[in-house]
């Protein structure tokens, strides 16, 4: 036990050692809570738009100006034929052109119909989607005022409520994203790297030759990106509660043992890797592809997991991300018990069992 | 130049002897370019419905049949306790909660109004946005029946009326994979040329071979060649295998011109792999150089428009994207492939990436030092 304690003191000084590795590591969870939290929305602002105005008069200059003063546009350039719409998406300064044909005012005042066209650039499906929406309502909340807003009878009112995220924010999906991926990071790809590493060097042959357990040897190196890997879950949460206002609900000891088992299954692929392979940049290619990639997918915070289709969402059902993931939004998000994530639970720690039962057999002692 | 040949026979030489380098060239871009598109379908299809109803009335039946006909919703549940409702909900199979409330059919008729409840699942904000809106659509429809069931409006249209009619260009169907595929193909540009070349040099550190080509009469600007060239002519070889595979598994053929993407590519890996030959002069670990990799990459790409646009990210990040590689090859590409920009429309961009490449190579050459401290 006694040597057991200095091999990983031993293993807390090559981490410590590596000063600007450290500052990466404690600093990319901050970094991304705050490119999510603050900088990457799927709201859409200041667009840049087009106006190809063949009216001139009152009502379409006063469209203009709403749209510009709108902080979903910005009106980028006028433009003066519907040729000019092909070079503007081009170069892709622009993506709306909205264009009032002759006579826009006229007809609205004496047929009590008029016409307006949006042109949009779709190559991005659902921002122009959004935007197009936008566009209408406020051309729309304009045709409102026109009209003496007048009662209609038989009318049913809708009573909407948001459950768990009133304001929609975002940070409720991607804060479980970042500490799945920051996990997977951390505890699988940084484990097995440092593992192999010893192996590359030869170092690994002295370790094997001192009256530890060989197993113990390789255990030890796991300990400090345990604690790492703990500290980080530790950032996360605290930079979501007190930067992005985000609240535990559910209970935050619950919360933090769910979050040691996840840790404890990426070390045990991080050691599953270390076992098979003998070079560091192999053992980062299979990280990168096997778990950091499926971990970014199958997080489900950039991409909606009910969408995928069924080949993918039977796959994503093997990538324990994808358990941990909704452990942490029930328990963080939606307040929700022990007894509802149980399943998920027993599933995580199934695969951890297999990984650490797999890295064990597979476990060699002697170097080829 | 004699000697940046037999250089250049040594890397290729180890490169090709490499089993993983080589697997990474070839699997990355296909998992990539098959796998992210695929999961990345933003479209909002079948939302599922829990609906409450206490009223049980003919009306009540026929707004819950008009929504479960329209195609957007499928029901989970139909119950008449709220609380069995959000029991689905905390499940995570219901996104939707519609609430009936007791004689919403007699207050519609008598009273003139009647109200129901909509309580969405709100995790998903854009989810949740959708559903309620796709539902109060819904709703609106049926209130516009019931009301030409009870009264006759006037067919003559008297009030002012703005008819707004949209075309979107370039991709009709709302097809992500269009959107999605070429911006993987940057991305993945991005991650072969910086990595590897970033592994490559440290592994030269580590292993010690480092100092015997420092003992050669070897020019700076010539190691750093033999090391760029190699890595440019494979990134070259897998944005090939992607636009190959783009076009075997989504049939995603660029309406530019591939001479277009070629150029750009071309000067882009050079300034990517200037990034990588930089982030390997200051490392000393492979371990270190992936951590780092990984580190820039993470910015840059998020911060690189693919999935959220620039425009919209508040001020301190747009200037953080301007100066971002990516994000200039991100726009670039997708232009060429999507809408058939021409090497005339991209002029700026082009010159911009002429910067990067000529900066981060100085960089990458001021900062290589033959002697190890």
């Amino acid at each position: 036990m006694k040597i057991f304690i200095s091999f990983i003191r031993k293993e807390f000084w090559h981490v410590l050692r590596d000063r600007r590795s450290l500052l990466i590591l404690l600093g990319l969870p901050v970094i991304m809570m705050v490119l999510f939290g603050f900088a990457l929305s799927s709201e859409v602002k200041n667009s840049n738009v087009a106006i190809l105005d063949n009216a001139q008069d009152d009502a379409s200059r006063l469209l203009t100006d709403r749209l510009d003063q709108s902080q979903y546009f910005s009106v980028y350039q006028h433009i003066h034929s519907e040729k000019e719409i092909e070079q503007v998406f081009r170069q892709g300064k622009v993506r709306l052109v909205v264009i009032f044909p002759q006579n826009f005012q006229e007809r609205l005042a004496h047929t009590n119909q008029a016409q307006i066209r949006f042109v949009g650039d779709a190559s991005d499906p659902n921002t122009s989607n959004i935007i197009i929406n936008y566009a209408s309502s406020i051309i729309r909340d304009y045709q409102n005022e026109l009209m003496n807003n007048r009662k209609l009878p038989y009318t049913i009112e809708v009573e909407t409520r948001m459950l768990y995220n009133p304001q929609l924010k975002s940070s409720y999906n991607f804060v479980p994203g970042v500490m799945t991926l920051i996990l997977m990071l951390l505890g699988a790809m940084m484990t097995s790297v440092s593992i192999v590493k010893e192996k590359e060097t030869g170092t690994m042959e002295i370790l094997l030759v001192s009256p530890m357990k060989p197993l113990l040897v390789v255990l030890s190196k796991a300990v400090p990106y345990l604690v790492l890997c703990f500290m980080d879950v530790i950032i996360i949460l605290l930079l979501a509660v007190f930067l992005l206002d985000m609240p535990i609900r559910g209970s935050l000891p619950l919360l933090l043992a769910e979050s040691l088992l996840f840790i404890l299954t990426t070390l045990s692929l991080g050691l599953l890797v270390s076992s098979v392979v003998d070079s560091q940049q192999t053992a980062m290619f299979l990280s990168l592809v096997g778990f950091l990639m499926p971990a970014l997918v199958f997080s489900g915070f950039m991409f909606p997991i009910e969408n995928m289709p069924l080949p993918l969402r039977v796959i994503s059902n093997i990538v324990p991300t994808k358990w941990y993931y909704s452990i942490v939004r029930a328990i963080m998000v939606k307040g929700l018990g022990f007894s509802y994530v149980y399943k998920q639970t027993l599933i995580l720690l199934g695969m951890t069992v297999f990984f650490l039962a797999v890295a064990i057999k597979k476990f060699k002692i002697r170097l080829a | 130049m004699r000697n940046l040949f037999f250089l250049l026979q040594k890397e290729f030489r180890q490169i090709f002897r490499n089993p993983t380098i080589l697997r990474m060239i070839l699997i990355m871009p296909i998992m990539q370019l098959i796998l992210i598109p695929l999961a990345a379908d933003y479209e909002i299809k079948q939302i599922s419905i829990s609906v409450v109803d206490q009223d049980r009335s003919p009306y009540s039946q026929k707004l819950v049949q008009k929504l479960t006909a329209s195609g957007y919703f499928q029901l989970v549940e139909y119950t008449q306790s709220y609380s069995q409702a959000m029991q689905t909900v905390g499940d995570g199979k219901t996104d939707l909660i519609l609430t009936i409330p007791p004689h919403f059919e007699r207050d519609l008729i008598k009273l003139n109004k009647a109200q129901l409840h909509l309580a969405a699942d709100a995790v998903n904000g854009v989810r949740a946005g959708l559903g309620t809106s796709y539902a109060a659509q819904m709703i609106g429809d049926f209130n516009r029946e019931v009301r030409e069931e009870w009264m006759l409006l006037p067919k003559f249209n008297e009030m002012p009326q703005i008819e707004i009619t949209s075309a979107s260009w370039y991709n009709q169907h709302f097809d992500y994979h269009l959107f999605m595929v070429p911006g993987i193909l940057a991305i993945l540009v991005t991650m072969v040329g910086s990595f590897l070349a970033a592994l490559n040099i440290v592994a030269e550190k580590e292993v010690g071979t480092i100092e015997q080509i420092n003992v050669t009469p070897l020019k700076k600007y010539e190691f750093i060649l033999g090391k760029l060239i190699p890595f440019w002519v494979l990134g070259m070889v897998s944005i090939t295998l992607g636009m190959v595979v783009a076009f075997v598994i989504f049939g995603i053929l660029p309406v530019g011109s591939f001479l277009t993407i070629y150029a750009f590519s071309a000067v882009y890996l050079l300034g990517v792999l200037g990034i990588g030959l930089l982030i390997s002069t200051f490392v000393d670990t492979q371990q270190q150089a992936t951590l780092f990799a990984f580190f820039f990459m993470m910015i840059f790409i998020l911060l690189g428009g693919l999935y959220t646009p620039i425009e919209s990210m508040p001020e301190w990040a747009q200037w953080i994207a301007n100066v971002n590689p990516p994000s200039y090859f991100i726009r670039v590409i997708r232009a060429v492939f999507i809408k058939g920009s021409t090497f005339t429309d991209l002029i700026p961009d082009f010159l911009a990436m002429v910067g990067f490449a000529v900066l981060f190579n100085s960089l990458a050459v001021m900062n290589y030092r033959k002697r190890s401290a």
